[in-house]
């Protein structure tokens, strides 16, 4: 019986080992052969001379803008969905099938969004390939995590508030709107921050949906095509016509990338953090 | 029962189901206008069901059933043209934990006129005096306004719930043990809250004190369990007479504290 818990015991802290060696490893690998790229030349200049020098600025620019535009579209989406799963259709047949609908989404594999996005987007809605289309294909595959936390959310407002709220005369949308929203914002915000995080670093979506090789000007219009972190990196490291000589461009890429979600996940973990907190 | 005073609630042969749970079954009482109305009886008798059908809060819970009638000031207010949130202006609800909302003790008061499009500040903070100077709790908060309500005391979080009550000129105000989570200083100082404000309001509460009930109300109705768990009210009268010569053996039963 002991022996028994003493296996067990090291097999689950073996995984954990595991997992916190990997990542260690991918963080360290990539910060000690990337930090010596990163430059403010690296950040602010487009590429030169064939990509293999100069910076990677056009890619950052596409891959914020991405996705900001991402978030105009995600949040109030999966705002208002979750409002109407948990707030109105609390129960009901339909909302069972939406939530049924959004956990599927969260398993589709991304390249399945690329060529949705593709089609649905780029071509049948005709918005062309670009910031938008990719924008908003990106945004399916995020909506998810913000229905999700959302409604973790609105789960965690006591229903006590709302009870106070409709003895009062409120309206439904009433404590909607100023007695749950303002509760649940915090879990709302770390939605939105996780869904940033989790969009910036996907590629496969972008591939048909806008993402460029190279492109000698920054995107002027949502409809513009746009440069990507991830897909930089991709190319670089598959395509490029000497990819020795650009392993120095690919770590920098990925280490500006990797910074960039991971500080969004942090920001999210932090208000979490603080939110559970001022609960108890 | 004393036939001078005018009545503000009338219920008939009103029958709650959740589900196919009948829970309560067949209540007929009238209750008078500025009067402390008590409901009193075990546990699980459906005191705080009956409570929630004079505002209409059972139909926030799914599966429902309401059958029979309340009417107030002679309107049923389960008639299909009845605006919910006119009645539940009018019909004000202290519930039995403290339920502040986690803003200031001035937002707080302030949310059923807010609510309404009240906008006028002066307005606004005239009513927020008067309601938390009729609640007994102005001199104590009057210098921190702008402070997080749950900073309170349990005691003068629900006075404050009160006060957010008051707020917005209801007529009538029920309370489901509002003093279960609070000690007996407390507790005394809701009860006379309660004898102040019953010069106004019509005032239904629900407690299990049965003291309470002897020391502040002025009727009293007595519900219990039939065999099917269907609470039934088994007697009504001046709490008076109630509390000193019951009608019913199972009344006496209970106040004599033979049930639980
Ligand atoms: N939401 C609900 N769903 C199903 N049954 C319920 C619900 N609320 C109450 N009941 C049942 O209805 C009956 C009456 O409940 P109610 O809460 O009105 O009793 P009560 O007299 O207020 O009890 P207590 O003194 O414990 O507060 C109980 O049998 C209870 O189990
Ligand atoms: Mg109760």
């Amino acid at each position: 019986m002991r022996f028994k818990e003493k296996i067990y015991l090291s097999l689950t802290a073996l995984a954990t080992l595991i997992i916190i060696g990997l990542l260690s490893y991918i963080i360290f690998d990539i910060l000690k052969n990337g930090i010596g790229v990163i430059t403010w030349e690296f950040l602010s200049q487009p590429p030169r001379e064939g990509m293999t020098k100069g910076g990677i600025f056009p890619a950052i620019y596409g891959t914020l803008v991405r996705t900001l535009l991402m978030l105009v579209f995600v949040v109030p989406i999966g705002v208002f969905t979750a409002i109407y799963l948990n707030e109105y259709g609390r129960g009901s047949n339909f909302s069972k099938w939406i939530r049924l609908a959004i956990n599927n989404l969260a398993s589709v594999p991304s390249i399945v969004f690329g060529l949705f996005g593709m089609g649905f987007f780029v071509l049948f809605l005709r918005l062309g390939a670009g910031l938008l289309s990719a924008a908003l294909t990106i945004g399916i595959l995020t909506l998810p995590i913000v229905v999700v936390s959302t409604e973790e959310a609105l789960r965690a407002v006591p229903n006590s508030y709302r009870e106070a709220g409709f003895a009062l005369g409120a309206t439904k949308w009433q404590v909607i709107r100023s007695i749950v929203l303002p509760q649940a914002l915090p879990g709302i915000l770390t939605g939105a921050i996780l869904s940033v995080g989790r969009g910036m670093g996907e590629v496969a979506p972008l591939l048909f949906t806008g993402v460029a090789y190279y492109l000698p000007y920054l995107p002027s219009s949502i409809f513009d095509q746009f440069m990507d972190l991830g897909y930089h990196i991709y190319i670089m490291t598959t395509q490029s016509f000497n990819i020795e000589l650009t392993r120095p461009i690919q770590y920098g890429t990925a280490l500006v990338l990797l910074m960039l979600t991971l500080s969004f996940n942090i920001i999210a973990i932090f208000i979490r953090y603080r939110m559970r907190r001022k609960r108890s | 029962m004393n036939n001078k005073l005018k009545i503000k609630i009338s219920v008939r042969n009103l029958n709650i189901y959740y589900g196919k749970f009948l829970a309560i079954k067949n209540i007929t009482l009238d209750i008078p206008e500025r009067s402390i109305t008590a409901v009193i009886g075990p546990s699980g008798c459906g005191k705080s069901t009956f409570l929630r059908a004079l505002n209409r809060m059972n139909e926030l819970l799914p599966d429902v059933k309401t059958e029979g009638e309340v009417s107030i000031d002679g309107r049923n207010i389960y008639s299909p043209d009845v605006d919910l949130v006119k009645l539940r202006r009018n019909v004000g609800m202290v519930f039995q934990r403290p339920n502040p909302f986690p803003k200031s003790i001035f937002e707080n008061v302030a949310f059923g006129l807010r609510i309404q499009g009240i906008r006028d500040r002066e307005r606004i903070e005239e009513t927020v005096e008067l309601s938390l100077r009729r609640a007994a709790l102005w001199d104590e908060v009057k210098d921190k306004l702008y402070k997080s309500a749950l900073e309170l005391s349990g005691g003068q979080q629900q006075r404050l719930c009160i006060a957010r009550a008051l707020a917005v000129q209801p007529q009538v105000i029920l309370m489901d043990e509002p003093a279960s989570a609070l000690d007996p200083i407390a507790t005394l100082r809701i009860e006379d809250l309660m004898r102040e404000l019953k010069e106004e309001y019509t005032i239904v509460i629900v407690t299990h004190n049965m003291q309470q009930a002897a020391r502040v109300s002025d009727f009293t109705a007595f519900f219990l369990t039939d065999e099917d768990r269907a609470g039934m009210l088994i007697e009504y009268g001046n709490t008076s007479d109630i509390f000193t010569m019951p009608k019913d053996p199972r009344t006496e039963g209970y106040i004599t504290g033979r049930y639980g």
